[in-house]
């Protein structure tokens, strides 16, 4: 089993015939993903590589069964693109757009919460996520990937990929890899995708990586603490970042002691998990965890 | 972006948050002119992004405008914790009959907007937080329906403000959460707040910070950087939507995703080295951007070796190796530059940079290793 993702998923992908929407979504399609609409008002009825464009989400969602939504509209339009996908009613929401407003994400995420409570949004401002062999819906290189039993959760894009790149170039596969994203206010939290990972059978170990500021990873920890018996695997980047400097993530800033990776850290280790201070070691931790 | 003072100032007049009369000086001459305008007692403040400036002198009353113009005298050019005074406030001096605090900002935590208030105000506030929790009121606001009218109600009611700048109060907070909304704000902070002895509540300080994801809406906002202080690079580096943080060490780093180039500081440090730089390109970076970000560490002396982290997602490899590529053609770069490429498209990327024939160019399978070579190379640089 996988999380979230699986071979029922059917996507359509909100900014396809935009030139990075188009460029991910073939490359989600060429691995086995349903890619199964596009939307762009006023193009409805044209094509893009054979994928029906609609004009809004509601009709694509009528016209092709879709249940999943990949935004890669811009940060003008992208919170906007996020309730239109919540309306028509797509269990899960992906938005890989970087740059969206704090207000209109804090809105959004409320918005959602409130009127479709079971609809779960990913991002934004995220890599998206992948189960291997089965679906890729996001940005993420599926090359990278193998099937297997590790879950991976991680705020940051590319070092998810590179955890993912530790655990597969030791031969340890994965059930799904998660990137929540660094923004602010992110849909799904460490906590929401660590219970999908408790709960499922056929994940084994959880890698999770943090960053500086806020608070997520301590809530993680604690959460760690009560209700995951799965071994996790931590690693928090930041160590070395100087306290006050925003990190390019809108998340990503120390503010006085709270929110350091050397708290997150130690409340990770008090949680039982095994925290390391190299990514590069994520494969060989796991390997040993598993046993 | 972190305001100056008078800049916050004017966006809450703009939207109707009561604030003292002012007017702009970059000179004594402006300065007693503005207290002329003005009238009465005027206090000049430094406009620094810096805290902190009452102690350090920027701060003064002045009875005349005579005074006012030796007072911006004094405070013109002044250095405030690294930052030199270019420009003074020149604002109405206010009969201050008791100070509070108001604040909104946004609690990552709760994922909903937080209110703040405090009686006392003027003072430190995470001091008083620490030391009396009970004096800071906090009121947790749904972002879908903004601060209501009860809720303004019962911060004002519940921080037990005097019962006279209670209306005053409430009409301010609604003012200052709609300025915190509307203008994109991660921040408003208003310390202190005060009540005067006429009996109207102002805030005589403001502490603004815009969220730039915002500026599409506002298009004017960008411009308010002009006024602060940004060292040379990272205004070269921001002109060029690069994300760059000067530090201490001698190791250039190049990488996309804050969080992989965080991660590679990290790593440089285990292995003995230190990063000179934060530099994240982004995603979806192409040849242009690589070009751009090696142009900005050649403005950099600290730089001994430079090591480029890529992991490609939305970055594709072939692209940041045609950067790589062009960049040895046309720059002349002084220093060796050892580089990653993982992810998307990594396979033609490294195919590309195979074919420079450059001993400055050293391609690394993994990142410890190329942490590791880029630390031994800048520690051989004598």
């Amino acid at each position: 089993m996988a999380i979230l993702i699986d071979t029922s998923t059917r996507v359509v992908v909100q900014g396809l015939t935009g030139k990075e929407g188009q460029f991910h979504a073939l490359r989600n399609r060429a691995y086995g993903t349903h890619v199964v609409a596009g939307t762009r008002p006023g193009k409805g009825g044209e094509e893009v590589a054979g994928i029906p464009i609609f004009d809004t989400v509601a009709q694509a969602v009528e016209g092709t069964g879709a249940n999943t939504s990949l935004i890669f509209v811009p940060p003008a339009f992208a919170s906007d693109a996020i309730m239109e996908a919540a309306a028509a009613g797509c269990a899960v929401i992906v938005c890989i757009t970087e740059g969206i407003p704090a207000q209109d994400e804090a809105r959004v995420f409320n918005y959602v919460k409130q009127t479709v409570p079971d609809t779960v949004l990913i991002g934004p401002n995220c890599p998206g996520l992948i189960s291997p062999g089965k679906s890729n819906v996001g940005i993420m290189p599926d090359e990278i990937t193998l099937p297997g039993n590790v879950g991976v959760v991680s705020r940051s894009g590319t070092l998810t990929y590179q955890a993912v790149h530790e655990l597969t170039t030791l031969g340890i596969g994965q059930t799904t890899c998660i990137g929540i994203g660094g923004d602010p206010v992110p849909g799904t939290n460490f906590i929401d995708v660590l219970s999908l990972f408790q709960a499922d059978p056929e994940t084994e170990g959880i890698v999770m990586i943090g960053e500086i500021g806020g608070d997520a990873e301590e809530q993680a920890a604690a959460y760690i603490e009560e209700y995951v018996d799965k071994p996790v695997v931590a690693y928090v980047a930041g160590v070395t970042a100087p306290a006050g400097k925003k990190m390019g993530h809108a998340g990503a800033i120390i503010s006085g002691s709270k929110g350091t990776a050397g708290a997150k850290m130690d409340a990770l280790r008090a949680a039982g998990a095994v925290v390391l201070d190299d990514p590069t070691q994520i494969g060989r931790a796991m390997a040993e965890a598993l046993g | 972006m972190d305001l100056l003072e008078y800049q916050g100032k004017s966006l809450f007049a703009r939207i109707g948050v009561p604030v003292p009369d002012g007017r702009v000086a970059t000179s004594p001459t402006e300065a007693q002119r503005a207290a002329e305008e003005i009238g009465g007692r005027v206090v000049v403040k430094a406009q620094v992004q810096v805290g902190g400036r009452g102690k350090a002198g920027g701060i003064k009353l002045a009875e005349n405008p005579h005074e006012a113009h030796d007072h911006a005298l004094a405070i013109l050019g002044m250095d405030i914790k690294g930052h030199t005074v270019h420009k003074v406030w020149v604002e109405s001096a206010s009969n201050i009959k008791a100070e509070y605090y108001a604040s909104f900002t946004l609690d990552r935590s709760a994922k909903r907007h937080l209110g703040m208030i405090s009686a006392k105000g003027g003072v430190d506030i995470e001091e008083v937080a620490a030391t009396e929790p009970e004096a800071v009121v906090k009121v947790h606001i749904d972002p879908v329906m903004g601060l209501t009218n009860w809720q303004a109600t019962e911060m004002v009611y519940r921080a037990k403000l005097d019962p006279e700048a209670a209306r005053g109060a409430i009409a301010l907070l609604k003012k200052l959460y709609q300025a915190f909304v509307e203008f994109d704000c991660d921040l408003v902070e208003v310390n202190p707040l005060i009540l005067t002895a006429e009996g109207n509540v102002v805030a005589l300080d403001a502490k603004v910070a815009l969220d730039e994801n915002g500026f599409f809406r506002h298009p004017d906002f960008p411009a308010l950087a002009d006024d602060h202080f940004i060292p040379p690079v990272e205004k070269m580096a921001k002109e060029r939507d690069l994300n760059f943080i000067k530090l201490d060490g001698d190791i250039g780093i190049i990488g996309n995703g804050a969080g992989l180039v965080m991660s590679t500081l990290d790593v440089v440090s285990l292995v003995g080295g230190e990063a000179s730089n934060f530099l994240d390109v982004g995603g979806g970076a192409g040849a242009d951007t690589i070009i751009a970000a090696l142009e900005i560490l050649m403005q950099d002396p600290s730089v001994k070796s430079v090591l480029i982290n890529i992991f490609g997602g939305i970055t594709r490899g072939d692209l940041v190796a045609q950067g790589i590529v062009a960049a040895f053609e046309r720059l002349d770069l002084p220093w060796p530059v050892v580089v990653r490429l993982d992810g998307t498209n990594a396979a033609e990327g490294r195919e590309i940079l195979a074919g420079v024939k450059s001993a400055q160019l050293i391609p690394s399978s993994t990142m410890r290793e190329a942490a590791e070579r880029a630390v031994a190379l800048a520690k051989a640089v004598v």
